[in-house]
């Protein structure tokens, strides 16, 4: 095979593996918005604070990863409650905008307390896996980790809103938020249960990051913008449009950043975003308007 | 009564002469330029399209004029042209599809969050030309002289400050034009209802437009003038997600329905920071952007209407005292 060839697919690769990542981002976002029709725009500053915990507990207090991991995950979880429950509850009944721009505030809110709570010096969780020959291929461990994971977690989320009770009456509030409180269903311990679910698929995110990325408190302005555009790209909302569109959105980003280079991969994949916002309105998989 | 305003203008324009010192001036030109900002923003944002892509503008304002003047000396007269002939350009190949689809509240949104970014990623990606990340200072051409118009670099704040305190008169009597215009009605009820407003024959994406090109080339202003006072530009403050969410909050705090209310926003807002970075120095990092955040969440959930907006309010319904029947 030819060096330029080999170099191709393995962009190809990277981009199914950052797709994974993207995919899960999204299906957190788009469970909140399906369920609360709010958009987080704080998403990526709830990883970002799950990242610094997970790398708190290993490299200063010395747990174990296999028991810092689940602690960062339920740690975003009730960061996620607690969201919900003190800055989207009093704003639910005010125009929709005012829920999106108040988790705007709470964006700088939590990157100003990440400034002061553990300074701007980059930080790195201090764990190297050895990359993975694949035939003629290199990959790297932690991204193969990370895309299976992710995939899990998004297979575990599937389950558990079409095997349970919970998870049933979720998707019946997403799809009538008017008439589900009078088949019984209260919508305030579902919006709550949401929130945190949502929180716990950032926290995991959070811990498959931590192990590719050096943490510092602006982190989630890298990759925050990126996963809203594949939510809207997919269709607000519909989390299968989400996983499509995550991987699309990868591929852009790494295989236009394979021939020019990674922050013209990004353009190219913004400039695709907006060109199919004017054709598919509602995103690739959302239907005609 | 109808004095008060001429009076406090009187004020503020002889504020500098009454020998203000170089700080305070500073404060005051900055307040004078993002109020202008915001005030461009809110044109659009009181109408209900809350464009988090504004800083696309002003990094165009920006950057154009800089890289025109170092890179091929190009007067940052003719550079403001082509940087507003570019900004409408953008303005309207985004919101022409936008406003024909009806993309509108957390979509809107969203798109113009993409357009913030790829203003930001184009000027980081093109670093060998605008020094990326770094940031950029336009040449200088005040070696041997004090000023230059050509070059539109004045060593001298008073001069800018009377500069952008005419722009910034100029941002409020837009406001004023288009607050008087039928058009204004015509976008209010659009903002309700645009099918509806659509059926008693409005032109919904025409009527849209307009207000957007307003708002986009008074934003791609600012940016000028932003770089040409502080002389220096950076991708991060001139665009991207950060600098457009801040036009959207500084909006928001001071009350984007009032014509002043995104001036006392951009007050209250340089103010805020400047006060803490005083009370507290340099050392304590992060601290102002707690308490901006905190204070917006507080506004955005108690105070919708922004600081102007809440007291206009009040004092609307102050207790009257009732005229003596006879």
């Amino acid at each position: 095979m030819q060096i330029f060839d080999l170099f191709l697919l393995e962009a190809a690769v990277n981009g199914v593996l950052l797709g994974g990542i993207l995919a899960l981002l999204a299906l957190g976002l788009n469970l909140i918005f399906g369920v609360i029709d709010v958009v987080w725009i704080c998403y990526a500053e709830l990883i970002m604070i799950g990242m610094y915990a997970v790398y708190y507990l290993h490299a200063m207090f010395g747990w174990p990863l296999w028991l810092a991991f689940p602690a960062g995950v339920a740690l975003v979880a009730v960061l996620g409650a607690a969201l919900h429950h003190f800055v989207i509850r009093p704003v639910l009944s005010a125009e929709p905008i005012n829920q999106l721009l108040v988790t705007g505030g709470v964006l700088f809110l939590l990157q100003g307390v990440a400034t002061l709570a553990f300074g701007v010096e980059f930080k790195n969780l201090g764990v190297q896996l050895p990359p993975l020959h694949l035939g003629a291929l290199y990959l790297s461990s932690a991204r193969l980790i990370a895309f299976a994971v992710a995939l899990g977690g998004m297979v575990a989320m599937y389950l558990f809103l079409k095997r349970t009770y919970l998870g049933t009456a979720i998707r019946a509030i997403s799809q009538d938020r008017a008439v589900m409180p009078l088949m019984g269903v209260d919508p305030r311990r579902i919006f709550l249960t949401t929130s945190a679910l949502g929180g716990a698929l950032a926290g995991l995110a959070a811990c498959l990051l931590v192990l590719q990325y050096d943490i510092h408190p602006a982190i989630g302005l890298s990759f925050g913008p990126v996963a809203f555009l594949v939510c809207v790209l997919g269709g607000l909302g519909n989390m299968i449009g989400g996983f499509a569109a995550a991987f699309i959105f990868a591929e852009f980003i790494s295989i236009g950043g394979f021939f020019l280079d990674l922050d013209w991969g990004y353009v190219i994949a913004f400039l695709f975003f907006i060109a199919v916002m004017f054709f598919r309105p509602r995103g690739l998989f959302g239907g005609k308007v | 009564m109808r004095a008060l305003p001429w009076i406090g203008l009187a004020a503020l324009a002889l504020a500098p002469l009454a020998g203000l010192g170089s700080y305070p001036l500073h404060l005051l030109i900055l307040c004078l330029l993002w109020g202008f900002v915001y005030t461009g923003w809110a044109l659009m944002g009181r109408l209900g399209m809350v464009s988090i892509g504004h800083g696309a503008f002003l990094g165009i304002g920006a950057y154009v004029v800089v890289m025109g003047w170092n890179h091929f000396g190009l007067s940052p007269w003719l550079g403001t042209l082509i940087a507003l002939a570019l900004t409408a350009l953008v303005a309207l190949l985004v919101g022409l599809p936008c406003f024909r689809l009806k993309i509108v509240g957390h979509y809107f949104a969203l798109v113009t969050l993409a357009l913030a970014e790829v203003a930001r990623m184009i000027i980081v990606a093109l670093r060998d030309q605008t020094g990326g990340s770094l940031g950029a200072t336009p040449t200088t051409a005040l070696a041997d002289t004090s000023w230059s118009l050509a070059a539109l670099q004045f060593s001298s704040k008073l001069v800018w400050f009377y500069i952008i305190l005419a722009v910034w008169l100029a941002g409020l009597w837009i406001w004023t034009r288009v607050d008087r215009s039928m058009a204004r009605l015509a976008l209010e009820a659009i903002s309700q209802e645009e099918d509806a407003a659509a059926s008693i024959g409005i032109g919904v994406t025409r009527l849209k437009l307009g207000v957007t090109l307003i708002s986009a080339l008074m934003t791609c202003v600012g940016g000028v003038l932003y770089a040409q006072y502080q002389l220096y530009v950076n991708p991060e403050t001139v665009s991207g997600v950060g600098v457009s969410l801040q036009m959207v909050f500084g909006a928001i705090a001071g009350g984007m329905f009032v014509r002043l209310g995104p001036t006392v926003g951009a007050v209250f807002t340089l103010l805020l920071a400047e006060v803490l970075r005083l009370a507290l120095g340099h050392g304590i990092h992060g601290l102002d952007t707690t308490i901006y955040g905190l204070l917006l969440v507080l506004f955005i959930i108690f105070m919708p209407k922004g600081i102007l907006g809440a007291a206009a309010q009040a004092w609307e319904s102050r207790p009257r005292r009732e005229p003596i029947a006879s």
